[in-house]
């Protein structure tokens, strides 16, 4: 930080005294930003280093395929297979729900949307938006473990990560659905089209890469919520492959239990986890660039 | 092929502003007629008016007839994307579908109305092509996007693909006041042959271009800024360009205003 500063002035006086004033703070300014971006840098190389190290060591075939049955936490061996299916298995029907009726709630604001209902359903997702994780969790533990009986299972986490992932799917695709040009809208109408043609064959399929993508980034934030799938999955040593019934764990859970042991070996578990997780939204990241690269409407020559 | 319109009475409005007011005139087959005068004058309006894109607009109005061989577009049982499909557009700017090939653009029209048998798709989409002046151009590229053509290659795709589903009327809006002079005579010679197929009407800003393509001429203007454009008059163009019965119309000609 100090070195930081000094190195900032530093440039200041010596640009001023070499090069005139004008220089000078135009040298600063570019200082300042780029010991910003170092600085921003920092924590996230860090953590990325700090991550990889400390997983590396326990990760390997029998880790990413084994459970922890039969272990005590205390143990050494073990793995997260039941935990990663667990999470495949919570994200992929939390996806598989919120998708759909994300973007056609998203197509109903930006195509049809005029008047109180469309405000309301803005007003509904702005405030979704901001749901706690905790929040949805418990919501669906009253509704639908307590009021409807249903005893915890990856079904009642995915319900809870859908409602989280819905208002994150509508903004990022009513963000791409209104940077299709309107001319297309009126080209295809011109033709004779009805809209609801218009909007499937035209509108969608020009804005599908940034959907695809905003889809993708929403799967990669609600993978590592902890707090609903605590409340809701349970959490188990086994592996259930069924997620409809019974408790299953998840990534982010492990990560927590097995750091909450305390020894040596399950903290390295914890670690390991961790990196399969991070490794997980990041191939989600990269796949979303892919899809949004080769998707996006050529231009040009 | 191609169809007289009448248009009686026609006031169109967005919200509450009123655009255009109490326009009649009737718009002879096989032929170009042209609207010109000064921007804002409700030139685009009247012409959206003409094939009901004009209430895609949120707001857009209508009040008056459109008849179109007898046939009113604003009577109640008609189907508004009907009327699309018999009276065709071309924009201002070229607006080929990005996600499309250069044929799939062509086959828009058809496809997206439900008409898919390989066959016929390829005889319309070369009789379009060859009928919009660009089939030599793109022969070879059919399956390459729409918009890696120039501009004036991409106009004429959107003519194209306007004319593949064989419209009664053309309406064209400032076609070509995006593209090169080159690009320009191209579309000018195309507008001349496809009136011996179509009824044509025609937007233009560019008096010269009016003067050269057009049979009729139409001239609008506002009394100030705010109020509704109306039609001041329309006649043979030859006579709107010579001796013009108003005054108004011979000072925006020669360029005194607008
Ligand atoms: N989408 C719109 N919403 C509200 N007013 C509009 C819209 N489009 C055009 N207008 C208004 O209608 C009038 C006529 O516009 P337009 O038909 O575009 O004129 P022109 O094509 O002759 O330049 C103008 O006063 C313009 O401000
Ligand atoms: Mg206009």
């Amino acid at each position: 930080m100090l070195a930081a500063l000094f190195f900032v002035l530093a440039t200041f006086a010596i640009t001023t005294k070499v090069e005139g004033s004008r220089q000078g703070k135009d040298r600063v300014a570019t200082s300042v930003v780029w010991v910003c971006f170092i600085l921003a840098l920092v924590p996230l190389l860090s953590l990325a280093w700090v991550t990889i190290t400390k997983g590396i060591k326990v990760i390997d075939g029998y880790f990413l395929t084994h459970s922890m049955s039969g272990l005590l936490d205390t143990d050494e061996g073990g793995g997260i297979y039941h935990a990663l299916l667990g999470t495949l298995e919570q994200v992929g029907i939390a996806t598989l729900i919120a998708a759909p009726v994300g973007l056609l709630t998203a197509v109903y604001l930006v195509e049809y949307g005029r008047g109180r209902l469309a405000k309301t359903v803005t007003f509904f997702v702005d405030v979704m938006t901001g749901i706690p994780s905790i929040v949805a969790g418990l919501f669906i533990l009253a509704t639908w473990n307590l009021m409807l009986g249903f005893g915890p299972s990856g079904f009642a986490g995915a319900l809870a990560l859908a409602i989280l992932m819905m208002p994150v799917v509508v903004r990022s695709t009513e963000e791409m659905l209104k940077l299709v040009p309107n001319e297309l809208r009126e080209a295809s109408l011109a033709l004779g089209v009805p809209k609801w043609r218009t909007i499937l064959k035209v509108v969608l399929p020009t804005a599908i890469g940034g959907i695809t993508t905003g889809v993708m980034l929403a799967v990669a934030r609600i993978t590592g919520e902890t707090a609903p799938v605590l409340l809701l999955v349970f959490g188990t040593k086994l592996i259930n492959p069924n997620p409809f019934e019974g408790a299953q764990s998840s990534l982010p859970l492990y990560v927590y239990e097995q750091y909450v042991v305390g020894t040596e070996a399950s903290i390295d578990r914890a670690w390991g986890a961790a990196l399969v997780l991070i490794a997980f939204v990041m191939i989600l990241n990269l796949v979303a660039r892919g899809i949004a690269r080769w998707k996006a409407p050529s231009t040009g020559r | 092929m191609a169809k007289r319109i009448d248009i009686s009475g026609l006031s169109a409005y967005y919200g509450n502003h009123k655009a255009i007011d109490d326009i009649s005139m009737t718009v002879e087959p096989r032929s170009v007629t042209a609207f010109i005068g000064p921007s804002g004058c409700g030139k685009s309006t009247f012409l959206r008016t003409l094939n009901r894109m004009h209430e895609v607009t949120p707001g857009g109005r209508v009040e008056g007839k459109v008849l179109l061989d007898d046939e009113n577009l604003y009577a109640k049982d008609v189907d508004p994307v009907a009327v699309r499909r018999t009276v065709g557009m071309v924009f201002q700017r070229p607006n080929p579908f990005p996600t499309m090939s250069i044929f799939d653009n062509v086959a828009a029209g058809l496809r997206l109305n439900g008409s898919y048998k390989k066959s016929r798709l390829t005889e319309v989409v070369e009789k379009s092509l060859r009928g919009a002046n660009l089939w030599n151009e793109v022969k070879d590229r059919l399956n390459k996007p729409g918009s890696g053509l120039s501009g004036g290659q991409q106009q004429r795709l959107c003519i194209a693909r306007a004319i593949a589903v064989e419209p009664q009327v053309l309406l064209m809006d400032e076609p070509c006041s995006a593209l090169d002079p080159i690009s320009t005579l191209a579309i000018e010679d195309l507008i001349g042959e496809l009136k011996e197929r179509f009824t044509i009407v025609i937007v233009t800003h560019n008096m010269q271009q009016a003067a050269r393509v057009s049979d009729r001429t139409a001239f609008f203007n506002l009394a100030a800024i705010g109020q509704p454009g109306k039609l001041i008059e329309i006649d043979d163009t030859e006579r709107i360009f010579s001796n013009p019965s108003v005054q108004a119309t011979e000072d925006y000609i020669s360029g005194r205003f607008g």
